[in-house]
């Protein structure tokens, strides 16, 4: 099973037509066909110099005619190559551009709209009836969505425009746990899922954005909630080992298919179980993960089995500065 | 009857803001662009200036300037209330004089009511 599906990704790569297609690129515009023109031409420049080496050594000038000939062309393939490269990092930096925009723009109307709400919500300007703050409730949590969604789609623009900065300072990661377990407890609750957590107690501070590994610690708990299956539990470890605080979330949810394991950290994915079992969520939320564990100087990575569970883990340096 | 000076170009957050710190016992004046958010600041000597950055006609950081700048306006605490987020914005605000910087998304009115309460000395 497992070399077949190698084998099947290795054919997928191959596929050059069907993957430029993709990009929505011409083949003379896609860097994939180039390289595969510029890997034949190399092929047979090789070859035609060798025959030709061999044939007519009497007339070198033939012979180094058709080598500089060959070169030229490889040069333009080169060039056409680093061009099409270009227009890829262009449009890529143009998408980040967008999303920046857009999230941007649509951060203002959402404070509009969640202060209006809560105005509403607070009887400020008249009594509010039970039937109406139901209704009030729904529009408070659908704007907080969009204000999460909006602020996930603005950190991922963040990276990838290489923007992503982080001020470090004393954390006691320990606190921030226990503080985002004891904020998750009502979803928990909700989603009939029992938190565990255990904690080393006296655990050296590290140097952290505390807000920024606050979320990576939630976005982990959210998953592991999110995904549990009836009566669920989430266990939480953090220890000192050696010069690191381990961070380990084991949750007894639907696990990640074998396949999709290796895509689990990109932006956007979502495996079919996970959008079988829920269909709210972006995406964004391990990639965003795993880029603050990085930029924070640690590690982060996973196992997980289908429909037993899976366990995230992270490791984040004593000393880092 | 103290006074807030909320300079910000969101007719809908004036409205929002306002209503709150009324019924609070503020009095709240409300500019919409920059420019004459800061010929208001000098004129009414308000106890405190609720700021926003992009502003039409003068960005927030220019205001902010003019007025630790000004001798008569330096000493008003001023809250910048954005919903720019960037480290750069938040070292120049609070560079340039800024007592608190807030991101709108991060708050609820009442979070923010306490915040300025705090920032006037009311709480």
């Amino acid at each position: 099973m497992e070399k077949t599906n190698w084998l099947q990704r290795i054919l997928e790569e191959l596929n050059i037509i069907n993957n430029c297609r993709k990009y929505g690129l011409s083949a003379f515009q896609c860097p994939q066909f180039l390289f595969f023109l510029m890997g034949i031409l190399i092929i047979l420049s090789t070859i035609t110099a060798y025959i030709l080496g061999n044939r007519y050594i009497e007339e070198p000038l033939l012979v180094a005619f058709v080598v500089i000939l060959t070169s030229e062309i490889l040069l333009v393939i080169a060039v056409l190559i680093t061009r099409s490269f270009e227009r890829l990092a262009e449009a890529n930096r143009l998408k980040s551009e967008f999303v920046s925009v857009v999230s941007h723009q649509l951060r203002s109307p959402l404070s509009n709209l969640k202060w209006s709400i809560e105005i509403l919500m607070s009887g400020r300007i008249k009594s509010v009836t039970e039937k109406e703050l139901e209704f009030y409730n729904i529009l408070r949590e659908n704007s907080q969505r969009m204000e999460e969604l909006v602020a996930d789609l603005l950190i991922v623009s963040r990276i990838d425009q290489g923007k992503f900065y982080m001020k470090k300072e004393e954390c006691d990661l320990a606190n921030t746990i226990k503080e985002v377990v004891q904020a998750s407890q009502i979803f928990a609750r909700a989603s009939n899922t029992e938190i565990i957590s255990k904690i080393e107690e006296n655990l050296p501070r590290i140097m952290v954005s505390p807000s920024q590994i606050k979320q990576a610690v939630e976005n982990l708990l959210d998953n592991a909630i999110r995904y549990s299956k009836d009566k669920g539990t989430v266990e939480i470890f953090l220890e000192k080992k050696n010069r690191y605080l381990c961070f380990m979330i084991k949750d007894s949810g639907v696990g990640i298919p074998k396949v999709d394991q290796r895509l689990i950290f990109q932006r956007f994915f979502r495996s079919d179980n996970a959008l079988r079992h829920k269909t709210e969520g972006s995406g964004l939320g391990l990639y965003i993960a795993k880029s603050i564990i990085e930029k924070s100087g640690g590690k982060i990575g996973f196992k997980s089995q289908e429909n037993v569970g899976s366990t995230f883990w992270f490791t984040l340096p004593i000393n880092a500065k | 009857m103290k006074t807030i000076l909320f300079i910000e170009d969101e007719s809908a957050l004036q409205k929002t803001v306002g209503l709150v710190l009324n019924q609070e016992g503020y009095e709240v004046l409300s500019a919409l662009d920059g420019e004459l958010g800061l010929k208001m600041a000098q004129k009414k000597r308000p106890d405190l200036i609720l700021l926003d950055l992009i502003l039409p006609k003068m960005h927030g950081f220019e205001v902010l300037k003019a007025l630790k700048d000004n001798p008569e306006t330096k000493d008003v605490p001023v809250i910048v209330l954005t919903n720019l987020e960037g480290i750069s914005e938040v070292d120049k605000a609070l560079e340039l004089g800024a007592t608190t910087y807030l991101v709108k998304a991060s708050y609820t009115l009442e979070e923010l009511v306490s915040k300025i309460k705090t920032a006037l000395g009311d709480k």
